[in-house]
């Protein structure tokens, strides 16, 4: 990528460096201050500072905003590891004051009850990164059109149920192999079909790959499943209400960590699932939920 | 007559890809005509020639490398004579002093670095590196939550310096910096650290 195309002046590369030095992590959703010590304790790359795990969010209802200032300041003084939070879709005042506390990534994000339903933040405006969720290729490029330096997959948060996390990734993957083999005449009406930016579907098309780190969350609870996410392609993963709502979060944190990084090695997948003696975080069937429940509908 | 074919000198690189943007290290290796291996378990350092510590979280791969006994096997390979290379968290790691706070490292180079000192992402930075008449001028430099080096020990070598502060510095064989060659297009670094 070049270094323009931001408008705030920091270059896209220094936005997406941070994301590159997570890559192979485990980013580790928080909601207290001895939460966060103990991912940062389990070997968590970073961590989302959060008023509420996603499955709470789903269970409390109502309206969902941005973590309280104190509890986001807390958790940036206890750990040093980077330290996320999240903004509402097209909140760009909240993901302004996030920016101003000082916050090492903000993520835009579908779990917490979209502010704007026509317009995401126009990310290119601000000097912080920000990680946006995607469902498809499509999707994934209009989020880093407007400014996202690093993609997850939207998944289904709170639910921990791999198999939409699963679905999107395999999304991305299987719409980039699409586009490699497209001739250069076919590209505009890729873009059009994917409701993207030619340029970002040219370069895209052209490098087979996204031009930001490419990350999995929303449903992960266990080690095999932060390993299949590394084995679909992503490189890091995002848990959310899988570490602090199971039975044992250090055993988990753990497990997913180590088998986060020796995702090709069976042997120590096992080894990591081995030692679980905890149960994970209960989980919901997707298609027992009402549509207007599915947070990954969030956004566009 | 058969014609000989001498191939050049290679490494066969070893970097720990426990976590972090090893990727970008392993592609740098490639570039040079080295080859690079990806360390991840204590088999994996065995026929390797060089050694590269990535960037990324230093307190998540030292919590690996305490888990998985991997701390002794890297100490005594960074001891051993051959070239060795840790950027950013590798330079923590290299370092015999940690503060910001204080943590285990594997104490191959004599100096003490404060990790994150100049502050969060919203501070992080590219810069160029002066090198008068040396053969790393102009060096572009990416600092990313970097940490500082806030004291040298006197086997230390400081090569390029940002300001007053050292961001490369090296003690024989074994590298440091405190920013992210990989990430440019520039080999320089690497090619001298290699030919080490």
């Amino acid at each position: 990528m070049t270094d323009n195309g931001t408008s705030s002046g920091t270059p896209l590369r220094l936005k997406t460096g941070l994301a590159e030095m997570l890559k192979g992590g485990v980013i580790m959703d928080v909601t207290t201050v001895e939460q966060a010590r103990i991912a940062e304790e389990s070997g968590a790359c970073a961590v989302m500072a959060l008023e509420r795990v996603p499955s709470d969010i789903r269970k409390d209802g109502g309206v969902a905003r941005m973590a309280r200032i104190d509890i986001i300041e807390s958790i940036m003084a206890t750990v040093s590891i980077p330290v996320m939070a999240k903004c509402r879709i097209g909140h760009f005042t909240e993901a302004e004051v996030l920016q101003k506390l000082g916050v090492d990534y903000i993520d835009e994000s579908e779990v917490l009850t979209p502010a704007d339903e026509h317009y995401h933040v126009d990310k290119h405006a601000f000097d912080v990164p920000f990680v946006c969720g995607c469902r498809n290729l499509g999707e994934a490029l209009r989020r880093i059109g407007e400014g996202a330096a690093m993609i997850r997959t939207k998944g289904e948060a709170g639910s921990g149920n791999i198999v939409e996390a699963v679905r999107h990734m395999r999304s991305v993957v299987s719409e980039l192999k699409g586009l490699a083999i497209k001739g250069d005449e076919e590209l505009m009406t890729a873009a059009k079909d994917l409701g993207a930016p030619y340029e970002l579907v040219r370069l895209v098309a052209e490098d087979g790959k996204l031009p930001v780190p490419n990350f999995a969350a929303g449903g992960v609870a266990t080690p095999a499943d932060a390993a299949l996410m590394m084995s679909l392609g992503a490189e890091a993963v995002f848990v959310g209400s899988g570490i602090f709502k199971s039975s044992d979060p250090a055993q988990f944190a753990g497990a997913i960590v180590k088998a986060t990084t020796h995702w090709d090695d069976p042997q120590r997948v096992l080894d990591a699932c081995r030692t679980i003696s905890g149960s994970a975080m209960e989980g919901l069937e997707i298609d027992k939920l009402d549509p207007s429940e599915l947070l990954q509908s969030r956004g566009w | 007559m058969i014609p000989t074919v001498i191939p050049p000198a290679t490494h066969s690189v070893g970097v720990l890809a426990i976590q972090g943007n090893w990727a970008a290290h392993a592609r740098a290796v490639s570039a040079l005509g080295h080859q690079p291996v990806l360390v991840k378990a204590v088999e994996h350092l065995t026929g390797i020639t060089a050694l590269l510590l990535p960037g990324g979280e230093s307190s998540t791969m030292l919590h690996f490398l305490l888990s998985e006994d991997l701390l002794g096997p890297l100490t005594g390979f960074c001891r051993s004579g051959r070239p060795v290379f840790g950027t950013c968290a590798g330079a923590i790691l290299l370092a015999s002093g940690v503060t910001a706070p204080a943590q285990r490292s594997l104490g191959v180079l004599d100096m003490t670095v404060e990790r994150n000192a100049y502050g969060r992402q919203r501070e992080s930075f590219i810069t160029r590196l002066a090198d008068p008449g040396g053969d790393l001028d102009a060096l572009e430099a990416v600092f990313i939550r970097a940490p500082v080096i806030r004291r040298t020990g006197p086997g230390i070598e400081v090569l390029l310096r940002h300001g007053e502060t050292p961001v490369l510095v090296r003690s024989g064989p074994v590298w440091a910096a405190t920013f992210h060659p990989e990430m440019t297009a520039d080999s320089r670094v690497l090619a001298q650290v290699l030919s080490t």
